[in-house]
């Protein structure tokens, strides 16, 4: 289903595309493939291992972010057992920029939960392949979006490889993208940490800069031995994250795309986005590159689905 | 049945009547109050009424949950390294070691500029009493449930849609 219907997403997208394109907006500023991130943006290393699914993240981020009610108080845990379409585990929505999963290890003595949220990636696909530059990275690592500039086109929807933005479905007349912020205009652009981080009763998510939280990870692993495996999802995947994860079960078993590869998504797409103000004349080779794109994603998708 | 437990990081209580301890030469747990208000932080939650006596009969040594403070030897082999003996610390509250904000930038600007600092990874004081108290409690089959400790106040329900707060019933919608 799903599949289906991104792929119908970017039929339009493109199309909107189009109109885009020929009101002449400005062309991407960054070099793809080239930017690494900066140098002393902050991130948080999230450790799957301490989380008890109490939801209180999740409480936090609505209220933080004025989200509407929810449609279940955030302490009814019968959310953990709800599937979407396909059987999916639950996703972000335009009321929900973060949420809990629960994941049933067969051999581990109680379930892990995994937060999902943006990851705030050190090169977005999302901002790489947004034709309106809605998206910025800040120098504080947040992945920020202007909606007044957002045409509701879908484009990033597909680029993420995390699946992360989504629309403001319930309005038929302007949709626009809706994703977690980082707290960015209310806390990170004033150092305060993110306020699921803040509210988290077991410390799951530690704030601070990227690097150090890559040494802290490391040093947890070694100075755990056996507890965690030995990998800092997000250190490298897809040119690294701002927001990066630990765990003790491997991080295909809740629910983290492992084929991801360490390379920006954005080098896949580059070549035809580079020429984005002739959009019009390489039509083609844009509908090529979304092609693959999304290809890939299915690929790896369905590589996902086979081993579950 | 006291039953043992494998794994202890060290319960963080809020002593504030721990500063006017007498220092002796090992504490025991005669010289700790009977209960503790664990309030310090409360904000979406009552206070935790924590019954530090009942608590001290479940355990072998008090550095089952105050690691090396009390001056009885540290459980684990690693902390041990260093603190062999349990090198007793003029407080054994909490709050002196576990900061209230662990991510404010003067404490980030103050771990990063550290190089030789060794607990890198200490939490912060609301992850110390959860993880503690709840990793504990998960072992030994004791309650878990946010409000089995605390009773959640009129901010928390607010912040959970919860009780006087919740949703209608009946408006769940579909997940996208
Ligand atoms: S996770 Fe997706 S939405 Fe977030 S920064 Fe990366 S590409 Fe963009
Ligand atoms: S960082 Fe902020 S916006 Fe993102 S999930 Fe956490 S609370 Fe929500
Ligand atoms: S608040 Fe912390 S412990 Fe609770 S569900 Fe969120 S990440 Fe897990």
């Amino acid at each position: 289903m799903k599949k289906i219907n991104r792929r119908s997403f970017l039929k339009g997208g493109v199309a909107g595309t189009a109109a885009v394109a020929t009101t002449g907006l400005s062309s991407k500023a960054s070099a793809a493939g080239d930017f690494g991130g900066y140098p002393d943006s902050m991130g948080v290393l999230v450790d799957l291992t301490k989380c008890v699914g109490c939801r209180t993240c999740e409480a936090a981020c609505n209220k933080e972010q004025g989200l509407p009610a929810p449609d279940l108080p955030f302490d009814d845990f019968s959310v953990f057992d709800m599937k979407g379409h396909g059987g999916q585990k639950r996703r972000t929505s335009e009321k929900e920029y973060t949420l809990v999963n629960r994941y049933d290890i067969p051999g581990r003595d109680k379930p892990i939960f995994r937060k999902f949220q943006c990851n705030h990636c050190q090169e977005p696909a999302c901002l790489t392949s947004c034709f309106v530059n809605a998206y910025t990275k800040t120098k504080e690592g947040a992945v920020i979006y202007d909606e007044s500039v957002c045409v509701g086109c879908r484009t990033c929807m597909v680029a993420c490889p995390f699946y992360v933005p989504t629309y403001t479905y319930s309005s038929a007349i302007n949709p626009v993208v809706k994703k977690c912020i980082m707290c960015y205009d209310t806390r990170l652009k004033f150092g305060r940490p993110p306020a699921c981080v803040e509210a988290c009763p077991q410390e799951v998510m530690t704030f601070g800069k990227r690097k150090d939280l890559i040494n802290l990870g490391r040093e947890k692993i070694k100075r755990n031995p056996g507890k965690y495996i030995d990998h800092i999802y997000g250190e490298k995947e897809v040119g690294g994250t701002s927001w990066m994860y630990m765990s003790d079960v491997s991080f295909d078993q809740v629910g983290f795309d492992t084929h991801l590869g360490n390379q920006p998504i954005i080098s896949y797409v580059k070549d035809f986005l580079a020429m984005v103000p002739m959009v019009l004349t390489i039509w083609p080779a844009l509908f090529t590159g979304f092609h693959l794109l999304s290809n890939r994603k299915k690929a790896n998708e369905e590589k996902e689905n086979s081993k579950s | 049945m006291i039953r043992k437990k494998k794994k202890i990081l060290g319960m963080a209580v809020v002593m504030s009547l721990a500063t006017s301890f007498p220092l002796f030469a090992q504490m025991s747990a005669e010289d700790a109050p009977e209960t503790i208000e664990i309030g310090s932080i409360a904000e979406m939650y009552e206070p935790v009424v924590f019954d530090h006596a009942a608590h001290v009969l479940m355990v072998e040594s008090c550095s089952f949950c105050h690691h090396h403070t009390t001056g009885t030897a540290p459980e684990k082999e690693n902390c041990a390294k260093c603190h062999q003996e349990g090198d007793e610390a003029s407080s054994v509250a909490c709050v002196d070691c576990h900061e209230v904000k662990p991510f404010s930038s003067a404490n980030l600007k103050a771990k990063g500029s550290d190089p030789l600092l060794y607990h890198v990874g200490r939490p912060g004081l609301k992850g110390a009493y959860h993880q503690n108290c709840i990793g504990c409690h998960e072992q030994v089959g004791a309650p878990t449930g946010c409000q089995d400790c605390h009773a959640r106040n009129d901010k928390g329900d607010q912040l959970f849609h919860s009780g006087k707060y919740a949703p209608e019933p009946g408006k769940t919608g579909g997940h996208h």
